[in-house]
C-alpha cells in the first residue's frame, strides 16, 4: 500500500484517520460526508475495543465500495454479541449472525444465491462479506474458510484477530501469541503462558490457496485498512483480510492504548502488514521506526510474567526471533529504513 | 386414510406422464429437478452419493437451472443453503448417517430460522459398529429438532414426495425445513417403474416461489438475522417463548398442509398417497402391526396372507413421522385391541424402537388400554422379510390374551 501512502508535507500526521484538509476525493471513507456508519453508535463493545473500530472502518469501506449493496455474515463472538442484543442492531446493512464455525459457508451460500438469481434475472448484484474473530476464523471455522478459498467463492472474509477467545473469557486460540497468558495458558510451570511452536498464521495459509487477494492490516493504520478493503471489493473471487485488533480486556492494556499497541505490533515486526495476490507477496507496509519486541510486550499484562523479578530474557529473545523472521520474510525493512 | 378437501378442486388434467425405470436416488433427483430449486449444495456419502451425482448431472446437462456448491463437508452444506435461502433461493441437499450427524449444528438452526430447505435423508444406520447400510437410526436421532420428516414406501412415492416437500416447506403456515426419508439400499438403489410428471404440470402445482418473505438477507429489506435473544431479564423470556411456540405451531399446521398438498397432488397427477397415516386392511381387524418406510411392502404381503388364513390383522403405516400424527393415529387405534410396532432403529433410552416409544404416548391419550409391543428389525441393511412379519403378526396376536412383553423382539437376531 506504500503507493497510496505517499508522504506529503502538509500531512497532519502519518497515522491520522480522516483528513479534512485533503480534497474530498482523497479523503478517507470516515472523513467522507457520505460515510455510512455501518456499525453505528450504541453497541456494547468495551471501551477501547479494537475489533469495533476495525469492523466499523472495514465495513464502511466495503459499503462505500459497493454503493451499499452489501450483506455481512458474522461468526459468533464479541462482534456479534456486542452489536446485536435483541431487539437492537448497530448494523446498517443486512446482517446475519451465522454459527461460530460456518460463517464462510453461509457467506458462500448468500453469494451463490445472488449469482444464480442474477443469472435468472431475479435480482441485483449484491456483494458479500464474512467476518469473524480469530477463534471463529483460525480454529472452529477454518475448514469452511479453506473450502471457500479453494472454490474461490466471491466473498471477502475479514478476520479480526485479537489473539484469543475474548468473548468467552480470554481462552487460548490458535492465534494466541507465544508466551501470552490466557485463561487456558496460565503463566505457570517450566514454560509459562502459551507454548512456542504452536498456532497458525492464517494469512500465509490463505496465500497457499492462491486466492486473488490476501492482506493484513492493523487498527493503527486505518487509512491502509480502508484502502485494502476498497481494493478487495474491486476484485471477484475469494479474498481475505486479517486485521490485528488489540483487546484491552484480554491483553491487559489501557483502553486508550489500543491504537498504540497495534502500532507497536507492526513497528516491532510482531505483526507483518502486507498484501499478496495469487499467493505472492506484492507489497508490505514498511517499519518506520524499528523497535525491540520488549516495547510491545511490556505494556501488556498477558506478558507480565516475562518481566518479573527475573526477566525471562530467553523467552523475550525467542519472541524477538519470531519478529525478526517476519521482517525478513515479508521485507518489512525495505527502502525507507535501508 | 384421512383426506383433506381443497377449497378449489383441481380441474386440470395432467399431461401424459413419461414412464421410466429408475432407482430411488435417481427418482429423488428427478423430483428435485422438477421442483426447480435455485441452489443445491452437496457432499457425497453412502448410500446418498448417486442421488447427488444424478443432481450434478442434471445441472451439467442444462436440465436443471441451479447453482451447485461442492462443499467441503455436511456442516458447510447446510450452512451454504441457509445463506442461499435467506438470500431468496429455493434450496436442496441430501445426506445420511454420519453426514447428518456432522451437520447437526446447522440442522438444528435451519428449523429455528424457519427456512424452507428440503433435504433427502437416504437413511443409514448409526456409526459404530461401522456400517454403510440402511436403517432409520440417523433420521430417528434428529427427530426432535423441528424438521418435518416424511418417510416413503416406494420409488414413485420418493419422486412425488420430493416435489411435494418443497411446497409443504414453503407454505406460509408452515415455513419449516422438510426431510424426505428414503430407505438406504432398499429405496436408494431399488430400481422401479415410475411415472414422471410433466414440467408444466409441476410448475402449475408449485406456484410462485416465496422462500424469504419472513426473514431475509436483502439490501432492500435490511435486518439483523438471529441476534442474541433469551436470558432471564427484560423481554428475553417472552421473546424466546413466542418464537418457540411459533415453531410448534408451524409443526402442527404442517399436518393439515401435508394433507392438503397430498390431496392436490392426487387430483393433479392421479396418484394418491396417504399423507400422514395409511391404514391397510384395518377394517374388521382385531389387532394391527405398525410400519414405516419401505418395509411396508413386505408387511402388506404378510397381512394379505394372514388375512387369507383367517387372522384378523391389519396394518398401520406412518408416512409423516415428524410432527407425530397423533390424531390420525388415534382414529386408527380406535379400531383395534392390540398393536405391534416394527422399528428399523433403536431407542437406547427406552430399550425399544423409537417409533414404538412415540406410539406409547399416543396410546396413553386413547384413554383405553391397548397391549402393545416393540419389534426391532432391518438394522444396518438387514432385510425384514414376509417371514419376519409373520412372526410379528403371531406375537402381536398373542397380546390379545397374554401379557405384553417388556423387552423388544429383535427380528434379525438369529438370521
Amino acid at each position: 500500500m506504500s503507493a497510496l501512502q505517499t508522504v506529503k508535507f502538509y500531512q497532519t500526521g502519518t497515522f491520522t484517520v480522516g483528513n479534512r484538509l485533503l480534497a474530498p476525493e482523497e479523503r478517507s471513507v470516515q472523513a467522507n460526508m457520505q460515510r455510512t456508519n455501518s456499525l453505528n453508535s450504541g453497541h456494547r463493545a468495551c471501551q477501547g475495543c479494537g475489533e469495533a473500530l476495525g469492523a466499523r472502518y472495514a465495513i464502511d469501506a466495503a459499503m462505500n465500495a459497493t454503493n451499499r449493496q452489501l450483506i455481512a455474515a458474522n461468526a459468533t463472538g464479541c462482534l456479534e454479541v456486542f452489536s446485536t442484543p435483541y431487539p437492537e442492531t448497530s448494523w446498517q446493512i443486512p446482517w446475519i449472525h451465522s454459527l461460530f464455525g460456518n460463517t464462510a459457508a453461509v457467506a458462500t451460500g448468500i453469494a451463490a444465491a445472488i449469482k444464480i438469481k442474477k443469472q435468472k434475472g431475479q435480482g441485483q448484484d449484491v456483494r458479500v462479506v464474512a467476518q469473524g474473530g480469530d477463534g471463529g476464523t483460525t480454529d472452529i471455522g477454518f475448514g469452511c474458510l479453506s473450502g471457500m478459498f479453494e472454490r474461490n467463492d466471491d466473498v471477502l472474509y475479514i478476520c479480526y484477530d485479537n489473539g484469543g477467545y475474548m468473548n468467552t473469557g480470554v481462552q487460548r486460540s490458535s492465534a494466541t501469541p507465544s508466551a501470552a497468558r490466557t485463561a487456558t495458558t496460565m503463566p505457570l510451570g517450566p514454560e509459562p503462558g502459551n507454548p512456542f511452536g504452536q498456532g497458525k498464521f492464517v494469512p500465509a495459509i490463505a496465500m497457499a490457496h492462491e486466492i486473488p487477494y490476501v492482506a493484513t492490516a492493523t487498527v493503527a493504520d486505518l487509512r491502509d485498512l480502508e484502502n485494502k478493503v476498497t481494493k478487495a471489493m474491486g476484485i471477484r473471487g475469494a479474498r481475505y483480510i486479517h486485521i490485528l485488533v488489540p483487546c484491552p480486556l484480554g491483553w491487559g492494556t489501557a483502553s486508550h492504548d489500543t491504537i498504540r499497541m497495534a502500532r507497536l505490533a507492526k513497528e516491532t515486526g510482531v505483526f507483518p502488514v502486507f498484501e499478496a495476490e495469487y499467493g505472492e507477496v506484492k507489497s508490505a507496509l514498511a517499519i518506520r521506526r524499528p523497535l525491540p519486541v520488549e516495547e510491545y510486550l511490556r505494556p501488556q499484562k498477558r506478558f507480565a510474567h516475562l518481566f518479573g523479578k527475573t526477566p525471562a530474557v530467553a523467552t523475550i529473545a525467542r519472541i524477538q526471533a519470531q519478529a525478526d523472521k517476519n521482517i525478513r520474510r515479508y521485507g518489512l525493512l525495505a527502502k525507507e529504513v535501508a | 386414510m384421512t383426506t383433506a378437501t381443497l377449497e378449489t378442486p383441481i380441474q386440470a388434467k395432467p399431461a401424459k406422464q413419461k414412464v421410466m425405470l429408475v432407482e430411488g436416488n435417481e427418482a429423488a433427483a428427478l423430483g428435485v429437478a422438477l421442483a426447480r430449486p435455485d441452489m443445491v449444495a452437496v457432499y457425497p456419502i453412502t448410500p446418498q452419493s448417486s442421488l447427488v451425482e444424478h443432481v450434478a448431472k442434471l445441472i451439467a446437462d442444462g436440465k436443471m437451472d441451479a447453482d451447485i456448491v461442492d462443499a467441503e463437508g455436511e456442516h458447510s452444506v447446510l450452512s451454504v443453503l441457509q445463506g442461499g435461502a435467506l438470500a431468496g433461493a429455493r434450496t436442496y441437499t441430501a445426506t445420511c448417517g454420519p453426514g447428518l450427524a456432522f451437520m447437526f449444528e446447522p440442522y438444528f438452526r435451519t428449523s429455528g430460522m424457519r427456512l424452507p430447505i428440503v433435504m433427502s435423508i437416504v437413511t443409514r444406520d448409526g456409526i459404530t459398529p461401522q456400517s454403510v447400510w440402511g436403517g432409520h437410526q440417523d433420521a430417528m436421532t434428529v427427530r426432535e429438532v423441528g424438521w418435518v420428516q416424511v418417510y416413503c414406501e416406494t420409488v414413485q412415492e420418493v419422486l412425488d414426495t420430493t416435489i411435494m416437500a418443497f411446497k409443504i416447506a414453503e407454505h406460509h403456515d408452515v415455513m419449516l425445513p422438510v426431510n424426505i426419508c428414503l430407505d438406504g439400499n432398499y429405496l436408494s438403489y431399488g430400481t422401479s417403474r415410475v411415472e414422471l410428471p410433466n414440467q408444466e404440470d409441476v410448475d402449475a402445482f408449485m406456484g410462485a416461489k416465496d422462500v424469504n418473505w419472513h426473514v431475509a438477507l436483502d439490501p432492500l429489506r435490511p435486518m439483523a438475522v438471529d441476534p442474541l435473544t433469551g436470558g432471564s431479564g427484560g423481554k428475553g423470556p417472552s421473546t424466546f417463548v413466542r418464537y418457540r411456540k411459533g415453531q410448534c405451531k408451524g409443526m402442527q399446521n404442517s399436518l393439515r398442509v401435508i394433507e392438503e398438498i397430498h390431496e392436490e397432488w392426487a387430483q393433479r397427477f392421479g396418484r394418491r398417497f396417504a399423507p400422514l397415516v395409511e391404514e391397510y386392511r384395518l377394517d374388521g381387524a382385531d389387532y394391527a402391526i405398525m410400519t414405516l418406510g419401505s418395509m411396508t411392502g413386505a408387511a402388506k404381503d404378510a397381512i394379505d396372507e394372514a388375512r387369507d388364513a383367517g387372522r384378523k390383522v391389519g396394518l398401520i403405516k406412518i408416512k409423516t413421522f415428524s410432527p407425530f400424527p397423533i390424531d390420525a393415529l388415534l382414529k386408527s387405534f380406535a379400531k383395534i385391541q392390540a398393536l405391534g410396532v416394527v422399528d428399523r432403529s433403536v431407542g437406547f433410552r427406552w430399550n425399544c424402537g423409537p417409533m414404538y416409544q412415540e406410539t406409547m404416548g399416543v396410546l396413553y391419550r386413547l384413554g383405553r388400554h391397548i397391549p402393545s409391543m416393540s419389534f426391532i428389525g432391518g438394522l444396518a441393511g438387514a432385510d425384514i422379510t414376509v417371514g419376519h412379519f409373520h412372526r410379528v403378526i403371531e406375537a402381536t396376536e398373542k397380546l390379545l390374551s397374554n401379557p405384553a412383553p417388556i423387552e423388544p423382539v429383535w427380528l434379525n437376531e438369529k438370521d
